[in-house]
């Protein structure tokens, strides 16, 4: 497989790149759905984001890629191990894992380990696809056509981030925190309520109108296809200044303030908006400083709010049968009424 | 030869070239023998050796994808994977039967593996990644433009053909360079092939003219014509090619008429020709490109290939198809729910779940060594020879079978627009139509809308499940006229056999006064009116949907009720009726109609 198309060479789709890198910055902010057009490149900038992202650091010998200085959030080989002495860590890329649409609940949750059971017929656990996605990305392509169960199952384990699995007598729990980042065509279908308010941020994807912007993706795009390593060797550098951005804003983001008067403004936003829960205002203000640390301002502003203001709340608008206009309009019209033009 | 046949066949001699960076042909015929000389070329093409699977239908997940042999894992004790028809197609081609009503989960593995060249195996304690770099034939037999192959697959296909109108004496003729040979040496050439950017330029403006959304067929357009040149055994893509790739790739895919300045005067020149059912309107194209720049010639090629159909569709409708008008934004594939099984999932026994022992055995059967070994443990040795011939099932082995919900209700509302009530009851009906959409997820269900009024009725929204969609189609609400109800009924009753071909329950929604004034002719008149219109409803109650009539005039009088009991149907008098009120009297229903649906099937 070749190597995957660069994250600086996407051209246009700003609000869905930006949302990627808050993500990146901060993976607490909750997961990314991409909705929007065919053929605008939503997966391939979701796989560009691997190669972007600065590698963490985990304790050596573990499956499930813990984190060395977490010292509550860890698998039980890790505690006891911790327990007796010091834990040696080494760097790895952070994983993307791509959950296909045909996966069977034994390999997203884990189970036994069949060529052990079935060559030595012992009992071990074989981690599925939420334990190599601890600390990275959980990627759903047509993430609308997702079974049913399987939804079920990532709700449960994104709310607790824990993965329990009791098989054949064998009880694991492991951590498994992840970003969600899901992405489909809403002709398809809708999401279902529970599973898009589990998305942080969502972002809406338009095909590019103007043709200057058309031309140069599909210029890129042709070069990439014809020569894959000379163009990934041509946007490195690129790729490596976003890289040295979004690991300066992880850095810096604990001292961006947040004052009272942002606090209130967001609040202010999300009443007049009528979004349920409290859910929408805190991802707000947490997407918000995430935009400030990769700005490197040192203070939240009104025009970080209005940057992440639609995709941090155009999914948890109430639906009004009788208002057409789209749920972007309806932020930006709040926008105007709360923060003035 | 004709120039549908021998534009068909080069795009046969382009996906032989590169199936995989073509990702396929989208080959809209009836079964006969067109289509299969049309595969015989195909085939012929391809060099040896290539795999050329069939993907039948109601293909299973697990063939599709692969998974656990198990006959070969418990013949050689460790796991054995299987390759799936996705994966034993690497290289070559996957023709799929029936693409039109292959189900939407089937599509999306198969477009996974167009945009990444592999298959990503999860399944059965499996994981592995292999390698499915296929293209895909798709065989489109839709009778109508509603019934097509999942958007999200065509989009991915460079070529769409049509080949309804080709007659047999036509295939006897195979056009110049479509042999093995050239193809084979074009394609050793294709990698070396430049093309200037300007052909970029020009085939990305060809593709906004046309309105042609998607980038990947201006990319695919790009690759056509690159492979054109190969084909004539050129190193560099000339205007010709690039002509030659809008006209395969981008004709059929047009929304709408490209605006250039002759645009006026060559209408009523166009038409008649299109229409001349033995003569083509490729042919004049056929002798050379037409003059004057290129983003011009080029455009002009792709306009000239535009189907008949489409370009009678385009200009009844001003020039434009609105994106979502069904068969353009693509019927959307949702599953087809016949109370097939489809598949089965780790469960427990209740809720009258039906346990799949097939499965279940399949689930234990790797774990019993295991197993056994820990049941010896257990009890010692001495019952060892006795029990080792059990199979050891345990609970988490149990696989429910899942079906597909065979309650899916596809609510076709049939709203009267005549008359000065008519924008109230449409913004109602407007809003019921989306309140049920909202829940639509968990309860699968579909909603269409036909408005009537004046000489006829009107599809306003084909069936979807989409709210996107059904934004888009409501977005216009006509009023006012005569009231034509025979009409109606006759459309209504078209829809909800086509839905109940699908395998859905349709459930019909009348909202009207039952006051006919136009007859089935469109002529006014009231009592002929009148009888066309019970005469209609007779008709609908033979068919046995359920139906349900909302009287929506002011005060109650006999029409609608006479309407309803000429249909069967059930008679609701709701004067004031509101959106939430009208989902609620629907949704009883709904649930009523796919219980009897549901018993009866």
């Amino acid at each position: 497989m070749a190597a995957p198309f660069p994250f600086s060479a996407i051209v246009g789709q700003d609000e869905m790149k930006l949302a990627l890198m808050i993500a990146a910055v901060d993976p607490g902010v909750g997961g990314v759905l991409v909705f929007g057009d065919r053929g605008t490149g939503k997966s391939t900038t979701v796989r560009a984001l691997a190669a972007l992202l600065p590698k963490m650091r985990a304790v050596t010998g573990c499956r499930y890629g813990c984190d060395p200085d977490a010292a509550d959030d860890r698998c039980d080989e890790c505690r006891e191990r911790g327990r007796q002495g010091e834990l040696g860590s080494r760097t790895l890329p952070v994983p993307v894992v791509d959950l296909p649409l045909g996966a069977t609940e034994d390999r997203v949750v884990g189970a036994l380990d069949l060529e052990l059971a079935l060559t030595q017929g012992e009992k071990a656990f074989e981690p599925g696809l939420l334990a190599r996605a601890h600390r990275g990305f959980l990627y759903i392509d047509e993430v609308n056509l997702l079974e049913d169960h399987l939804v079920d199952l990532l709700l449960d384990v994104a709310a607790s981030g824990e993965n329990v699995v009791e098989r054949e007598g064998l009880s694991v729990r492991h951590p498994a925190r992840f970003v969600l980042i899901g992405s489909g065509n809403p002709e398809e279908g809708e999401l279902r309520p529970q599973l898009l308010d589990r998305f942080g941020l969502s972002v809406e994807v338009r095909t590019p109108e103007e043709l200057a912007t058309r031309i140069e993706v599909i210029r890129r795009r042709d070069e990439y296809e014809r020569g894959p390593a000379a163009f990934v060797e041509k946007w490195k550098r690129r790729d490596g200044r976003l890289r040295t951005k979004i690991r300066k804003a992880r850095e810096h983001i604990h001292d961006v303030a947040v004052s009272d008067a942002m606090l209130e403004q967001a609040a202010r936003l999300c009443i007049a908006l009528g979004t349920d829960g409290l859910r929408g205002e805190l991802t707000l203000v947490r997407a918000a400083r995430a935009v400030a640390a990769l700005e490197g301002a040192d203070e939240v502003t009104e025009k970080q709010l209005r940057e992440v203001a639609a995709p941090a709340l155009r999914h948890r608008l109430r639906r009004n049968p009788l208002d057409d206009s789209g749920s972007g309009v309806r932020v930006e019209r709040a926008l105007e009424e709360v923060l003035g033009t | 030869m004709s120039a549908a046949w021998s534009d068909a066949l080069r795009a046969a001699c382009l996906f032989a070239l590169d199936p995989a960076g073509f990702g396929g042909v989208n080959v809209r015929a009836h079964a006969g023998p067109v289509r299969d000389e049309w595969l015989r070329v195909l085939r012929s093409l391809l060099p040896e050796g290539r795999p050329f699977r069939r993907v039948p239908v109601h293909v299973t997940e697990a063939r599709l994808l692969g998974g656990l042999d198990l006959a070969a894992t418990l013949g050689q004790g460790r796991p054995v994977a299987e390759r799936g028809l996705l994966a034993e197609a690497d290289g070559g081609v996957l023709l799929l039967t029936s693409a039109e009503r292959t189900e939407r989960s089937t599509i999306a593995h198969v477009t996974a593996a167009l945009d990444t060249g592999r298959v990503v195996l999860e399944r059965d304690g499996i994981a592995s990644r292999q390698a499915a770099r296929v293209g895909i034939v798709a065989l489109d037999e839709g009778l109508d433009e509603d019934e097509q192959p999942a958007a999200a697959l065509r989009d991915r296909l460079a070529f769409h053909l049509d080949l309804r109108a080709i007659g047999y004496r036509e295939t006897r003729e195979v056009p110049a360079g479509c042999t093995p040979g050239r193809v084979d040496a074009a394609r050793r050439a294709l990698p070396d092939v430049v093309a200037d950017e300007r052909y970029a330029e020009a085939l990305c403006g060809a593709a906004l003219a046309l309105g042609v959304d998607s980038l990947r067929a201006s990319l695919l357009a790009l690759r056509a014509a690159r492979a054109l040149a190969a084909l004539a055994g050129r190193d560099a893509v000339t205007d010709e090619d690039a002509a030659g790739a809008a006209r395969l790739v981008l004709a059929s895919r047009a929304t709408r008429l490209p605006q250039t300045e002759t645009e006026e005067e060559e209408r009523p020149e166009d038409r008649p020709e299109d229409r001349e059912p033995d003569s083509p309107p490729e042919e004049r194209q056929e002798e050379g490109i037409p003059d004057g720049p290129l983003p011009d010639q080029v455009l002009e090629a792709a306009r000239a290939a535009l189907p008949a159909a489409l370009l009678d569709a385009l200009l009844a409708a001003g020039g434009a198809l609105r994106s979502g008008t069904a068969g353009k934004a693509g019927a959307v594939q949702t599953s087809r729910l016949r109370g097939r099984p489809t598949g089965a999932r780790p469960g427990e026994l209740r809720d009258g779940a039906r346990l799949n022992v097939i499965e279940t055995l399949r689930a234990a059967a790797p774990w019993q060594p295991v197993r056994r070994a820990e049941t010896q443990r257990g009890r010692g040795a001495v019952h060892r020879s006795a029990r080792s011939a059990r199979v050891e099932v345990r609970k988490s082995d149990f696989r429910i079978t899942r079906f597909r919900q065979r309650t899916e209700t596809t609510s076709i509302f049939v709203v009267d627009a005549s008359g000065s009530a008519a924008m109230h009851r449409l913004a109602e009906a407007k809003g019921a139509v989306e309140l049920l959409l909202a829940d639509c997820y968990v309860r699968r269900d579909r909603v269409a809308l036909i408005a009537f009024r004046g000489p006829g009725a009107e599809l306003l929204l084909p069936p979807t499940r989409s709210l996107v969609r059904a934004k888009r189609g409501l977005a216009q609400l006509p009023g006012g006229g005569g009231t034509p109800l025979a009409a109606a009924i006759d459309s209504s009753l078209t829809l909800a056999h086509a839905a109940r071909r699908r395998g859905e329950t349709p459930l019909v929604v009348f909202l009207t006064d039952g006051r006919a004034n136009v007859g089935r002719d469109g002529v006014g008149g009231r009592t002929r009116a009148r009888e066309d219109a019970l005469q209609a409803a007779r008709s609908l109650r033979v068919a046995g949907f359920s139906t349900l009539v909302i009287d929506t005039s002011p005060r109650a009088r006999p029409d609608a009720r006479e309407l309803a009991e000429t249909m069967a149907a059930r008679y609701l008098p709701l004067p004031q009726a509101d959106a939430a009120t009208l989902s609620r009297a629907v949704r009883q229903e709904g649930e009523l109609a796919a219980g009897t649906g549901h018993a009866a099937a």
